[in-house]
């Protein structure tokens, strides 16, 4: 059963992601943002299903689609925005950008410009925490298409033998950047690639953040409780294309059309309607709250200065 | 004569070699279906299908540990890493494996292999997308390293790579793929190994490589209207060195700068001043200059981001100091 606080909160971050993104692609268009932005649209009830069940110190690292993980790790809306435009106020002070985006005193431990980066991050934050013998559990997250990387099967190996506390989430868009999952992977069903380790696994809806939330409680439990890592798989979908290029040719528009008729958005408000627990004027004030947030981050990243050119030299060692 | 693009170039040259030997065949993440990443292999793979054009799995190491397997045994495999960022990711098979099985074998096989890869700033994509890393290419006997500026160096330089009966990692720059410049309708090959003067002068030589070559020729331009007669030249092969073209240019004009996109620190610049000091220190009028990438990794903020490499303001300042010496 859903509360009515938790269900506003759930649908707040899913729609601030949404709304976070749109807006990245419009700044794109307009060439306000520069260089690239893999957005999160469409996949958002995988960060806030996963996010809901986590404690504020425990650990994530996050992917190239990294928005939608630090807005829902609690990140800084306007700190976030500035970062993607390389402002001085931005998150990690412009240098990094949407694909550094990092927050260390939320414990997000990064997103990543190399695919399956994070995977040797989380599996030694899982170490540290278990040599520190902390109640802390790192979330790792990745693409399907990470799964095919060697990295991925040596963090794996790593985390089962010593039994770390990192829950492996693996984002099933379908696709990496043009190449779908049966293109690239030799097992289709990619949680069959964790029982080669004896890591349990589980594939869930990742267009329903409810489903999301429940198999991320339940393994990030497991974590906490020492019985070790443990693999979910969630089933979902990037609306835009990899880069703000990309004519899509690898995918049909009938395909689009049928994730999009299962938008995360609209499954959790129509669900949350129908079993009274939000009404409608409650979703739109939502809807208001998140759209006035997001132009307050755009405008603040706008007005925001760049980073004089001493930084340049600067933060490199301590 | 006609002009095209850097990029057109580029997939003209693996067309005619795919059309010429039907070993040739290309491996690399999003290069089938995609075309690429930056486009270079657009239309190949509708003209080939999947047997001669393979989406690969993003799996660096393999992909040039398959094309390594592959050259050894009768193919001429050329296989793309998408961003020179991802070179650590199958460094090991490519300095390992592909660059000392030959020589480990006693010379018994050959190993036609060509990699290309892309780097470079300048699309403000942050620290793991705008490296220059040729330099730490350079750092291994056995392979050799192209690095073309122009259109026309591109195309014949690709087309020998593939002809090349040793492995070559060719080095594409993400700000060139757009840029346009006459290439001959005739088919040619230019030779791996030689440097080419892309503009002759005699007060100063700017020895550069990649796109810091279109920055020198700008800043040559601007120097010529306060009377400075300034040399370029391009290197287009960074392994083997032209250190002929490098003397050459060193007695002309007695005075050097490098110009190079990587960080400054154990870079290119440090391997081409060596060679200088080695073969010729007596032909220097003055201490051998770089202007290179700073040492810092690549910021994100397109403020800083052009502040980290060189630009034509910083290449025509270093002129006009070691002129005024
Ligand atoms: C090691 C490495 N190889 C290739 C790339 C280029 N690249 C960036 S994202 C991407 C696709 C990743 O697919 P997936 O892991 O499924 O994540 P998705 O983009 O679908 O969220 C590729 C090939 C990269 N950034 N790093
Ligand atoms: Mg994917």
């Amino acid at each position: 059963m859903t509360d009515k606080a938790l269900a506003k909160k759930l649908l707040q971050q899913l729609m601030e992601i949404r709304e976070f993104e749109d807006k990245i692609m419009d700044l794109l268009a307009k060439n306000i943002a520069e260089g690239g932005s893999h957005l999160y649209a469409g996949m958002e009830a995988v960060a806030v299903g996963v996010m809901s069940q986590l404690a504020s110190d425990d650990y994530i690292t996050s992917t190239h689609r990294g928005h939608g993980h630090a807005i829902a790790k609690d990140g800084d809306l306007n700190a976030l925005m500035a970062e993607i435009l390389g402002k001085k106020t931005g998150v990690c002070k412009g240098k990094g950008g949407s694909l550094h985006l990092a927050d260390l005193s939320k414990g997000n431990l990064g997103a990543n410009g190399i695919v399956a980066g994070g995977l040797g991050i989380a599996t030694g934050a899982g170490l540290s925490m278990k040599l520190q013998k902390k109640d802390n559990i790192v979330v790792c997250f990745f693409g399907d298409g990470a799964t095919n990387n060697g990295i991925f099967f040596e963090c794996l190996n790593m985390a089962a033998l010593w039994k770390l506390p990192v829950v492996y989430v693996c984002e099933n868009n379908c696709y990496g950047m043009s190449v779908s999952v049966c293109r690239a992977s030799a097992v289709e069903d990619i949680s069959k690639k964790a029982l080669a380790f004896g890591i349990p696994s589980e594939t869930v809806d990742g267009q329903d953040v409810l489903a999301v939330r429940e198999a991320a409680g339940k393994w990030i439990d497991y974590a906490r409780s020492g019985k070790g890592p443990s693999f979910i798989v969630a089933d979902t979908y990037r609306y835009y294309g990899h880069s703000r290029s990309d004519p899509r040719v690898y995918r049909t528009r009938e395909e689009e059309k049928l994730w999009r008729d299962r938008d995360p958005i609209k499954l959790f408000s129509t669900k949350m309607m129908e079993q009274g627990i939000l009404k409608e004027a409650e979703i739109k004030e939502i809807e208001e709250v998140v759209a006035k947030e997001i132009n307050e981050a755009v405008e603040y990243a706008i007005n925001s200065p760049f980073p004089e050119p001493e930084e340049l030299y600067t933060d490199l060692y301590v | 004569m006609r002009e095209i693009t850097y990029r057109e170039a580029l997939n003209e040259a693996l067309l005619e070699e795919m059309e010429k030997d039907p070993n040739v065949f290309l491996l690399g993440e999003d290069i089938a279906i995609y075309g690429g990443a930056y486009g270079v292999t657009a239309g190949l793979w509708k003209k080939y299908g999947d047997e001669r054009v393979l989406d690969t799995p993003i799996s660096e190491n393999a992909i040039v540990g398959t094309g390594l397997g592959a050259a050894l045994t009768g193919m001429r495999p050329v296989a793309e890493i998408m961003y020179i960022d991802f070179i650590g990711l199958c460094l090991e098979q490519l300095n390992n494996q592909v660059a000392k099985i030959r020589y480990m074998f006693g010379g018994k096989c050959t190993v036609p292999l060509t990699i290309r890869t892309e780097g470079g700033a300048g699309r403000t994509l942050g620290a793991h997308h705008s490296q220059s890393l040729e330099s730490w290419l350079i750092h291994i006997p056995g392979i050799k390293v192209v690095m073309p500026s122009t259109p026309y160096d591109a195309k014949g330089l690709l087309k020998a790579s593939i002809r090349e009966n040793n492995p070559v990692v060719f080095i594409e720059h993400k700000m060139l793929y757009n840029t346009k410049g006459p290439v001959s309708d005739e088919e040619y090959v230019l030779p791996i190994g030689v440097a080419d003067i892309k503009r002759e002068g005699k007060d100063v030589s700017l020895i550069t490589y990649s796109r810091m070559t279109l920055f020198c020729l700008q800043a040559a331009e601007i120097l010529a209207k306060e009377g400075i007669s300034v040399e370029v030249v391009d290197l287009r092969t960074l392994l083997p060195m032209d250190t002929e073209a490098i003397i050459n240019t060193v007695k002309k004009t007695n005075k050097v700068i490098i110009v190079e996109e990587d960080c400054k620190t154990g870079g290119t610049g440090a391997e081409i001043t060596a060679q200088i000091m080695e073969k010729a220190f007596d032909y220097l009028d003055a201490p051998v200059v770089r202007v290179a990438g700073a040492d810092v990794p690549m910021p994100k903020s397109p403020v800083l981001e052009k502040l980290a490499i060189p630009d034509t303001d910083s290449i025509c300042q270093a002129v006009r100091e070691i002129l005024a010496r």
